[in-house]
């Protein structure tokens, strides 16, 4: 299937001349979560603001459904949702006038039920009389969502959607999120929040420096770059690994108390049994073992520091 | 077209006028009182007429320019500078909505509000004074065009406007005196020849001149002439916004 966004050598420098995009190249399949993860200034927004209109691009192209987002921004801009990363409200206007406004500015006519059914999903039907000066933060976020999906998008842009929202909140958001994927809507996402990446995302893009570092398929990242680690705590400790171990490129830590062994899940043989027999060899007494799987954040903290 | 959207735009806009009813409606009305009880009852008890018109007849049409022309261009800048200044713009930038449409709904609303407290004014002038418009036509005429023209020169200065400073300097510093010296409450005549000659080079006096000439028939510059200018200055208002749109201008850049 022919991806829903297709984003190539996409450049952007502001007139600061400071180049925010540098040759960004991107293919969005229908229907899938994409998390774009990127410390702050990595040019996620940029690459958001262009795709929705809201920037001109320098060079390069943005295709949505096969449309144009410049000479076509009828079409792409119809089928696209944004809620931004900033908390922007009209202070003084009616959550269902603000909700309604943004349906009409897509060209869409009105649809009090469609409104109603959005409110009650994101539980901002109680509110929906009341101005949006009165709302807090986590509401203003919720209307925000509401605005984006007064149109009924196809696409939709989630620029840090949980920053600053609390933990229940989140969930429900995140609730809503599989909703609008179950119904066939492509989500794109940045956040900072990488669990919510690694729980929720079918892809992971990474971004940096205004250039995109990998863009795979989540279990297939964590596969490849998600590292185990066999830890071993010993009865007495080592001055030094022994010379007969040395194969395993074990590492010594703890003041000697504990041996750390690197192992790759995807490989044939793990060469935990093997090492384990070796140290029975050695003479090492064992006092315990465990192990643990590199996160989405380690991975991401080492692709991140590896681009630098 | 995106009507949906045009619409969208014109009433949020205009219910933010009626969110200010009391500032929009009222103090218009009260100024304009206060203009002719100085102006009308203090100075027209010492001049009797100008040009064969009563001194608070003949101030009427530039009361009417002086807040057509503050209205429009505070309305028609605000409306744009505001959501540029909270953000909110990004949801306008990202809609399917040309710029022609975005104008439209914006000045179309700035306007309609400039011409509605126009509206109000002339009501309460002519319970103060005896008004008959010679020529109705010319008088919407003038009237339409000025709002509109000065309505998209509001927004122009709303896109360029960087901060609340930079949107007031203009509709603050230089509309006033441009209206006060085009011969509001004056007929050019009676200045100096130096100033008269100066006073061919503001461009409110024949917008304001025009208007009264659609009203008495008297008029300080030839009513072709104003309005020629007037459409001139439409011209080079939709030119600029063309250019702006053009390259995104402190919009989309």
């Amino acid at each position: 299937m022919a991806p829903i966004v297709s984003v190539s050598n996409l450049s952007k420098t502001y007139a600061s001349g400071f180049k925010a995009l540098k040759g960004v190249s991107l293919d969005i399949e229908q229907g899938e979560i994409l998390a774009l993860l990127g410390p702050n200034g990595a040019g996620k927004t940029t690459l958001i603001s262009i795709i929705c209109g809201i920037v001109n691009p320098s060079g390069g192209t943005v295709l949505v459904n096969g449309h144009d987002v410049v000479r076509d921004f009828r079409e792409t801009r119809s089928m696209i949702g944004l809620v931004p990363q900033e908390l922007t409200t009209d202070a003084f206007e009616t959550v269902w006038n603000t909700v309604t406004f943004s349906r009409g500015l897509h060209g869409k006519k009105p649809n009090p039920a469609h409104i109603e059914k959005v409110l009650k999903d994101l539980s901002l039907w109680d509110k929906k009389d009341n101005m949006l000066r009165e709302l807090s933060g986590g509401m203003k976020r919720r209307v925000l969502i509401a605005k984006a999906l007064s149109h009924e998008p196809r696409v939709l842009f989630l620029d840090e959607p949980t920053a600053g929202v609390d933990v229940s909140l989140r969930k429900s958001m995140w609730e809503v999120v599989e909703r609008l994927r179950a119904s066939g809507v492509t989500i794109i996402l940045t956040t900072h929040y990488i669990e919510e990446a690694e729980e929720i995302a079918d892809r992971i893009g990474v971004i940096n420096g205004g250039e995109i570092l990998l863009v795979e398929d989540k279990t297939a990242l964590m596969s490849k770059l998600g590292r185990k680690q066999l830890r071993v705590d010993l009865s007495h400790p080592l001055d030094a690994v022994p010379d007969t171990l040395s194969a395993y490129n074990l590492t010594l830590e703890g003041d000697g108390h504990c041996l750390i062994y690197d192992y790759d899940t995807s490989a044939d043989r793990t060469g935990i049994t093997s090492l384990l027999a070796a140290l029975a060899e050695a003479g090492v007494r064992l006092k315990d073992i465990s192990t643990r799987q590199s996160s989405l954040e380690d991975i991401f903290v080492e692709i991140v520091g590896a681009g630098r | 077209m995106n009507i949906e959207a045009i619409k969208s735009i014109y009433f949020f806009e205009m219910a933010r006028t009626r969110r200010t009813l009391l500032q929009s409606v009222v103090s218009p009305v009260i100024s304009t009182s206060l203009y002719f009880i100085v102006f009308g009852a203090a100075i027209g008890a010492r001049i009797q007429e100008i040009n064969g018109v009563s001194y608070g007849a003949f101030i009427t049409p530039g009361l009417i320019m002086l807040t057509l022309l503050t209205q429009c261009i505070g309305n028609g800048s605000f409306g744009i500078y505001f959501p540029k200044f909270t953000g909110t713009i990004y949801e306008v930038l990202s809609s399917p909505v040309s710029m022609i449409e975005i104008v439209l709904g914006y000045v179309g609303a700035a306007a309609t509000k400039g011409l509605m407290i126009g509206t109000i004014i002339l009501l309460t002038a002519s319970l103060f004074v005896d008004l008959s418009i010679a020529h109705p036509l010319a008088m919407i005429f003038f009237f339409v065009l000025t709002a509109v023209s000065f309505s998209l020169f509001g927004f122009i200065i709303g896109i360029w406007a960087k901060d609340f400073e930079q949107l007031n300097l203009i509709p603050m510093l230089v509309i006033p005196p441009l209206v006060f010296l085009g011969g509001s409450f004056y007929s050019i005549d009676m200045l100096p020849p130096f100033w008269q000659a100066v006073s061919h080079f503001n461009p409110v006096l024949y917008l304001i001149s025009g208007f009264r000439w659609s009203f008495f028939e008297v008029s300080d510059v030839n009513p072709v002439v104003s309005a020629v200018i007037i459409l001139v200055f439409l011209t080079v208002c939709l030119s600029v916004l063309a250019w702006i749109f053009r390259t995104g201008y402190r919009l989309r850049n």
